[in-house]
């Protein structure tokens, strides 16, 4: 029951997925019984509630991916409780798969983020290409438990696979001209049914000035939770920059342009009023929508209420810095 | 469901009607307690119960407006009997779905709630939805009909207010996917178009 629900379940503590996948399915058919007579006929209404949420299986089983090589544990997160596994999974935003929360767990099911390329352009000394087999091998994989604050307000704690973009950069060798580092996602009508939508502007954008993305707490996420990436949090490779709010990971990599100018980001194209380029989390700056002072945390309950929100997602002593003597209220 | 297209339905009949409508009414409350119980909320429930209980009470307050527009096209007036309930339904649904915005959400923290409303103009639109509901909850006895005469439609007409300012209110919500908001802002000029055509043109 959810108000029993613990706050601080381990890894080890949650449901096996089998029996929560058994559940879930009975559960949902008789919700989906109960829905559809109360939509009164109309079914497409229903869309703009929240539709159930379905845990996708694990990669594994859909796709073969080579087994990820020994992973490094880190400091990073101690004293933190994870999301669980099934929140992580199963609550994205991932718009090329739907503008739903629940949409990526179900839509990406198909998705085949394997075989997979990463070609680097731009501002370096020759354009080239990586393939996902070599980024494995790129560096050694770090565990790294990061909070991530979405813009919507709220946040989860989760355990990345992955390791410092910084190593890929210097595989990439930028030449000196490089300031900022753009990030293009995969932007497929026939694997992501989202991109058939003119919603935002295809393919998704994101960037980083170059000392962001050289920064040891940015990393290239290849997994969570000790496993591949699922297909609805970004697989096979994507950005995951803990003290920016969430929307600035950009997810299924295809390419990485090194560039002299800032980088129009295709959620400063779709609101320029609301997305800045630097997006760090900051309590002191308000969004036109919603509450950036206080978060809630995913998987604490119906009653654990919100918590505050830190300056730079509290990481402020690691990347202030980079900031001293910006405007953040400009520079949001 | 015959009835609802037959002029003057029996009164036994419109009982019924009444009848499955109000446990229609009910369903999504009893699907979210169920839910509830069965922990099946989604990973952010309190997000999962303000939509869906903001989700029924807009579309209840646009079944309550179309009873009106019913009468203007077809000249049948039964069915505005069930003005009144569907209406509480509505009042219902909001004050669930603001319930769990003060408590679930901010836990009755006044600092945060006020910063909230003064920043976000969507929360602003919508508590003023929801305080031009509650005289129109207070006044919906026989009684109070009966005391106020004329009053009492002069004051009901707050509702397309509500309507209005309800719809604005999930516009703002929305990040780009506005399709669902604008499917409602159509009925909604559609209901209220059907009301000025025939004002306008004095019809009926």
């Amino acid at each position: 029951m959810i108000f029993l629900k613990q706050t601080d379940i381990s890894s080890a503590e949650i449901t096996p997925k089998a029996v929560f996948e058994n559940r879930r399915h009975f559960l949902q058919q008789a919700g989906f019984g109960l829905l559809a007579a109360s939509s009164l006929g109309y079914s497409k209404l229903l869309h703009a509630e929240n539709r159930l949420g379905q845990p996708q299986k694990t990669i594994e089983a859909n796709h073969k991916l080579p087994k990820l090589p020994v992973i490094n544990k880190t400091q990073y997160g101690e004293g933190e409780k994870l999301t669980s596994y099934k929140d992580v999974t199963s609550y994205n935003n991932f718009y090329e798969f739907g503008t739903g929360k629940s949409e990526p767990a179900i839509e990406s099911k198909l998705f085949k983020p394997y075989p997979w390329t990463v070609s680097i352009e731009g501002e370096v000394k020759k354009n080239k290409t990586i393939s996902i087999d070599e980024i494995y091998k790129l560096a050694p994989l770090e565990e790294r438990i990061y909070r991530m604050r979405c813009v919507e307000g709220w946040s989860m704690v989760i355990p990345w696979l992955g390791f410092p973009l910084a190593q890929l950069i210097k595989w990439a060798e930028p030449t000196a001209n490089a300031k900022y580092v753009e990030f293009i996602s995969l932007a497929d009508k026939q694997q992501m049914p989202g991109v058939n939508l003119p919603i935002l502007d295809w393919p998704y954008i994101e960037g980083l000035r170059m000392d962001e993305a050289v920064h040891p707490l940015t990393i290239m996420a290849v997994g969570l939770y000790g496993e591949h990436l699922p297909n609805q949090n970004g697989a096979p490779i994507r950005l995951v920059v803990p003290w920016k709010y969430g929307f600035k990971g950009a997810k299924s990599i295809v390419k990485i342009r090194f560039t002299e100018k800032m980088p129009q980001t295709t959620w400063m194209k779709a609101g320029p009023r609301e997305y800045g380029f630097y997006a760090n989390v900051n309590p002191q700056v308000a969004h036109p929508r919603w509450s950036q002072s206080t978060e809630k945390r995913i998987g604490t309950g119906l009653f654990a209420g919100r918590i505050k929100t830190q300056m730079f997602n509290g990481y402020a002593e690691q990347v202030g810095q980079m900031y001293a003597g910006m405007d953040l209220r400009k520079n949001f | 469901m015959l009835a609802f297209f037959s002029a003057t339905p029996k009164k036994t009949c419109i009982r019924a009607i009444k009848l499955s409508i109000f446990a229609l009414c009910l369903i999504p409350f009893i699907r979210l307690i169920l839910l509830g119980i069965n922990d099946n909320l989604g990973a952010n429930p309190i997000e999962f119960i303000e939509r869906s209980t903001g989700f029924w009470a807009l579309f209840i307050l646009l079944a309550t407006l179309s009873l009106t527009p019913v009468r203007l096209l077809t000249g049948r007036v039964w069915q505005l009997q069930l003005r009144r309930m569907l209406g509480l339904f509505m009042f219902f649904y909001a004050c669930l779905h603001v319930s769990i915005y003060l408590w679930l959400d901010f836990s009755f923290d006044m600092n945060e709630i006020a910063k909230d409303i003064v920043q976000h103009p969507r929360i602003l639109v919508g508590l003023a939805a929801f305080m031009l509901t509650i005289p129109l909850a207070l006044t919906s006895s026989n009684a109070a009909i009966a005391l106020l005469r004329e009053k009492w439609k002069k004051l009901h007409q707050l509702i397309y207010l509500v309507a209005i300012f309800a719809v604005v209110h999930f516009l703002w919500l929305v990040k780009l996917d506005i399709r669902e908001p604008l499917f409602f802002a159509s009925v909604l000029a559609i209901l209220l178009g059907i009301r000025i055509y025939f004002k306008y043109h004095q019809l009926r």
